[in-house]
């Protein structure tokens, strides 16, 4: 079967990588951030996201298994 | 008020990611669909992580989402007794005691033990029963998905409705329970994603203190104590202190046993999820995984909700919830209003794709419930042998299933459509059918851990039990009931304070009624089953599992007891 850790770290790291880069290029936008009272949610969301999704990837089946046969 | 969404190309990207990863692992999984086993259980080979996360997802529609939160801000903290006393109990209890029998029987569904245990006709009765449950649920979240996505986003009724119904038919067409669970597994990671609006209405309320002085006289000018929204306990003394209308007595059988039991214990959407994973030492550990999110859960959906009162009392916050037609505000529409106040685009298209994907998984968790009934305990046991071939190989199951999957979506499309005309009727039938729960936890119970227990009387109790239910609702209202779907159609002879109340104690009656007679009508007649055929099925007939060849903390008590700690503790913080 399909370890679910694969697809779940590859669809957390590309939200978490679209948000990041959405935050970034908003950085300064305060208008925009107005209704988050602020805060720059998307990018602090987006690291948040990308950091779980680089770690259920790193723990994957796929991923292992692959760095186990380069050792 | 105005309740659109303003979504922006970043939202629809999000989105649009989401829906590719839930379409490619139904297309992925597909390859492994070589039998019926493969597709409606799983093949018995999930390990109990992700089992223990769709349990939990399973029970975490979106109309659920949307109810906590509306009642986060109608009862307060009280709402934190759903995620409390009325589940955690009753999951260490299926953990410990009943997972062995469901799992380690040759059962593969809920019906099918009635059937071992007891009969034929227990079986039937409960098999049909929980397929229309599960095609209504299901066509009642399709029409609450499309109303939802024309009122929010913008989008066409029609168009909602049917392209929902078909992504959740090509996902679970393909991989079965299989995908069904994985995609639960995903949907619990995005509802997290409702995270950062929790922090901001948080901070915007001035945190867990702010928000107790803000709501204090709140709370006062409804006639309770200034604490009453932010404890769950304290006030339950009298039914008429809290805004359940309940007292602790009340909450503890009516919540806490009959409800939470019967919900989690005996209902196979949810038990399912358990029954699919990979070992028996696994399957016992499903639901203690699952209960350990499910007590945080209330922070991120019931706490924003109560915080709501405080945004509504205060005009600066510019915070409204949208009307009805009788100028009530819509309580289910909490949560809306508060991603559309706090979110911006970008965290806005997360939070939306949490609510699709609840949404879609609620109805994807129905169909792949229905469909194994439908094979297993309607069609093989019922309808095959009507067409002269009583066997039939398993991949003859297998597209029994398929079909099955198809006409559960098709049912269910139906249902919305019913429910588009007649919402009320729909939500009559929907409380009539969840009536179905107290009596077959009382039958299941008995059957369970009492081996003098007899077939005839399981049925009798189930039915009986289900007919107290409808009389009890048809002798009582809530207060301020106007149509007779709220109950009293008989006469109006009980008057409950609030709806909550009344589904209490109709559960409390239901489930007495169906014990007292299991039990008479068992004593009355002669055992028809002897010991051996009990083996496996009833507590004193089982060898007692040995967990010596598990590490101690890998084994289903040790984390038990991590569960009960961490149950005592929030309970007690809150209290």
């Amino acid at each position: 079967m399909i370890d679910i850790r694969f697809p779940l770290g590859l669809m957390f790291s590309i939200f978490g990588v679209i948000l990041t880069i959405y935050g970034l290029a908003t950085l300064g936008h305060h208008a925009m951030y107005a209704t988050s009272l602020g805060v720059n949610v998307n990018l602090l969301s987006g690291i948040g996201t990308l950091i779980f999704g680089l770690v259920m990837l790193f723990f994957s089946d796929p991923v292992r298994s692959r760095m186990k046969k380069k050792n | 008020m105005d309740t659109k969404f303003a979504l922006g190309g970043i939202d629809y990207l999000i989105m649009g990611v989401y829906f590719v990863f839930v379409l490619g692992i139904g297309w992925a999984l597909k390859k492994y669909m070589k039998n019926a086993s493969a597709f409606l259980e799983a093949g018995r080979s999930i390990p109990a992580w992700v089992a223990g996360l769709a349990f939990i997802s399973t029970n975490l529609g979106a109309l659920e989402v949307m109810g906590m939160t509306g009642s986060g801000l109608k009862y307060g903290m009280h709402t934190t007794h759903f995620y409390l006393i009325g589940a955690i109990p009753a999951m260490v209890f299926l953990a410990l005691f009943m997972m062995r029998f469901y799992y380690g029987s040759k059962a593969r569904s809920v019906p099918e033990y009635l059937k071992l245990r007891f009969n034929e006709k227990t079986r039937g009765l409960n098999a049909i029963l929980f397929a229309i449950m599960t095609i209504l649920a299901s066509g009642i979240a399709m029409y609450a998905l499309a109303i939802l996505l024309e009122n929010v986003l913008g989008w066409n009724f029609l168009v909602s409705l049917f392209a929902s119904a078909a992504i959740v038919l090509a996902y679970t067409y393909l991989g079965g329970l299989s995908s069904a669970i994985y995609n639960e597994v995903l949907q619990f990671f995005i509802i997290i994603g409702l995270l950062p609006m929790a922090i901001l209405v948080m901070k915007d309320v001035g945190g867990w203190h702010g928000m107790q002085a803000s709501l204090a006289p709140i709370v006062e000018a409804k006639g309770y104590a200034p604490d009453t929204w932010t404890t769950h306990w304290k006030y339950t003394g009298h039914a008429s202190d809290n805004p359940f209308g309940v007292a602790w007595y009340g909450i503890f059988a009516g919540l806490g046993f009959v409800l939470a039991f019967g919900y989690w214990c005996t209902n196979f959407l949810i038990v399912q999820r358990a029954m699919a994973a990979e070992s028996m030492t696994a399957a016992r550990k499903v639901p203690l995984i699952g209960a350990i999110p499910k007590m945080f859960i209330p922070f991120l959906i019931i706490l924003p909700g109560v915080a709501s009162l405080v945004l509504l009392n205060d005009p600066a916050k510019g915070f409204a919830l949208p009307l009805n037609d009788a100028g009530q505000p819509i309580y289910d529409y909490t949560i809306i209003m508060l991603l559309k106040q706090y979110l911006p685009a970008g965290v806005l298209g997360l939070g939306v794709t949490a609510l699709l994907a609840s949404f879609m998984s609620g109805m994807a968790g129905n169909v792949s419930a229905f469909n194994t009934v439908w094979t297993y305990d309607i069609y093989q046991s019922y309808i095959r042998p009507v067409t002269g071939n009583k066997e039939a190989d398993d991949k003859h199951y297998l597209k029994v299933g398929r079909i099955a999957t198809i006409l559960g979506v098709l049912a269910s499309i139906a249902a919305a459509f019913i429910a588009s005309k007649f919402g009320n009727i729909m939500d009559f039938l929907q409380a009539i059918f969840s009536m179905i729960n107290a009596p077959l936890f009382a039958v299941i119970l008995l059957g369970m851990f009492w081996k003098r227990s007899t077939g005839n009387a399981a049925f009798t109790g189930l039915l009986v039990g289900f007919l107290v239910a409808l009389v009890h609702r048809g002798l009582s209202v809530p207060e301020g009931a106007t149509t007779l779907m709220k109950g009293g159609w008989i006469a109006p002879l009980i008057t409950y304070p609030v709806e909550m109340a009344q589904n209490f104690w109709t559960a409390i009656y239901a489930f007495s009624a169906a014990t007292l007679l299991t039990v008479i009508l068992s004593l009355l007649a002669k055992r028809t089953k002897t010991d051996e055929e009990l083996n496996g099925l009833v507590y004193s007939m089982t060898p007692r599992l040995d967990d010596s060849g598990v590490l101690w903390y890998k084994r289903p008590w040790f984390l038990a007891v991590i569960v009960g700690v961490m149950f005592f503790a929030l309970t007690i913080l809150f209290w």
